[in-house]
């Protein structure tokens, strides 16, 4: 399982990397540009560009993060394999849900 | 610790005693033109200290057995001379970090000498005696990507250095992946499939955070931490396949 962890999270680091680029730069445009929040919605509502952009977004998160979590509580805690391997799992399921919850609020 | 008592022409040398538990012991060592870090601890055992342990062979840098931690770093001593590490004429000399200390500056190598079967060696041939010798061409890329962790002297220096180590026992350490990394690079080995699987064990090179520390202490330039990724490519890329041409 340890080496398909380690692939998922490679991967999903790759698909993330230009994704948080491209996130951060529409953050600072959209606030630089004064926008208030209605005025991004109604350019985001509707528009399955920024739908699928920001629903791979929230799997690679969901993907990536709970892995790296694992590792860091594999590293540097003394708690059962099982324990972190559980809570690793439900806090992945719980970004998934609250991002696509945030995704589909939005598009 | 005895207090220095630094004297022009001496060095002021802080020599760990003892095994876990024990402390640094301050000698006065003439203070020489040419003099490497273990001409200092030779001179300290022959004239000062008889009973001080420490290891060596062959005094130029092949046995790599004088492996020491020279003012917080690790270095092979007898090819260290002395001006390189002197600090305002002190210099602290005690065993490798990251190994249980035997006695003064002899460490137990056994848990590093582990670390290679943990990690997939030996060699494991597929011929015998009387099959003819396999063509290997010194330049294909394979044998070159095998030669580049080659000639490592077992010295422990990089296993010392490696803070993962340092907070994980259970991982096998540069050398011993530096080792995997020639071994599934050799097509004359048998077993390169399980040296791989082995050598990406969840205590193989997943755990390396890739700080380098390995390839900057390496006394012979080697580049453990370019082995490693290597190998973390494979997963992705698969055994490299036999050089056709």
């Amino acid at each position: 399982m340890n080496r398909y962890l380690f692939i998922a999270q490679r991967l999903s680091a790759m698909i993330l990397a230009p994704l948080v680029i491209i996130h951060l730069g529409l953050i600072l445009y959209a606030v630089s540009d004064g926008l208030s929040g209605a005025e991004i919605l109604s350019r985001t509502h509707g528009s399955w560009a920024w739908a699928s952009f920001y629903f791979a977004f929230v799997l690679s998160v969901a993907v990536h993060a709970p892995i790296g979590i694992r590792n860091i509580l594999k590293e540097w805690t003394s708690m059962n394999q099982a324990i972190i391997n559980g809570f690793c799992l439900l806090f992945g399921l719980m970004l998934l849900l609250l991002g696509i919850r945030a995704v589909t609020s939005v598009v | 610790m005895t207090e220095p008592k630094t004297k022009d022409s001496h060095l002021s040398v802080n020599v760990w005693r003892g095994g876990n538990e024990g402390e640094l012991v301050n000698y006065q060592v003439p203070a020489r033109e040419n003099q490497t870090v273990l001409d200092v601890i030779t001179e300290i055992q022959r004239f000062q200290q008889p009973d001080l342990a420490y290891r060596f062979a062959c005094r130029v840098g092949v046995c790599g057995s004088c492996a020491m931690t020279v003012n917080g770093l690790p270095r092979w001593t007898c090819r260290t001379h002395i001006k390189k590490v002197v600090d305002n004429g002190q210099l602290t000399v005690e065993p490798l970090r990251n190994l249980p200390r035997i006695k003064d500056l002899v460490c137990d190598l056994e848990p590093f000498i582990d670390t290679w079967k943990k990690a997939g060696a030996p060699f494991s041939g597929s011929r015998t005696r009387y099959d003819p010798p396999a063509n290997i061409k010194p330049d294909s890329p394979l044998r070159q990507a095998a030669d580049a962790g080659l000639q490592c002297i077992n010295c422990a220096v990089c296993y010392s250095a490696c803070d993962v180590v340092h907070w994980n026992r259970d991982y096998v350490g540069p050398a011993a992946l530096n080792r995997a990394w020639t071994l599934v690079n050799d097509v004359r080995h048998a077993k390169r499939q399980e040296t791989f699987e082995k050598a990406f064990s969840e205590n193989g090179c997943q755990s390396c955070h890739s700080h380098g520390n390995c390839t900057r202490h390496c006394p012979i330039q080697l580049n453990p931490s370019e082995s490693i990724t290597g190998l973390k490519k494979m997963v992705f890329k698969g055994l490299p396949k036999e050089d056709k041409k």
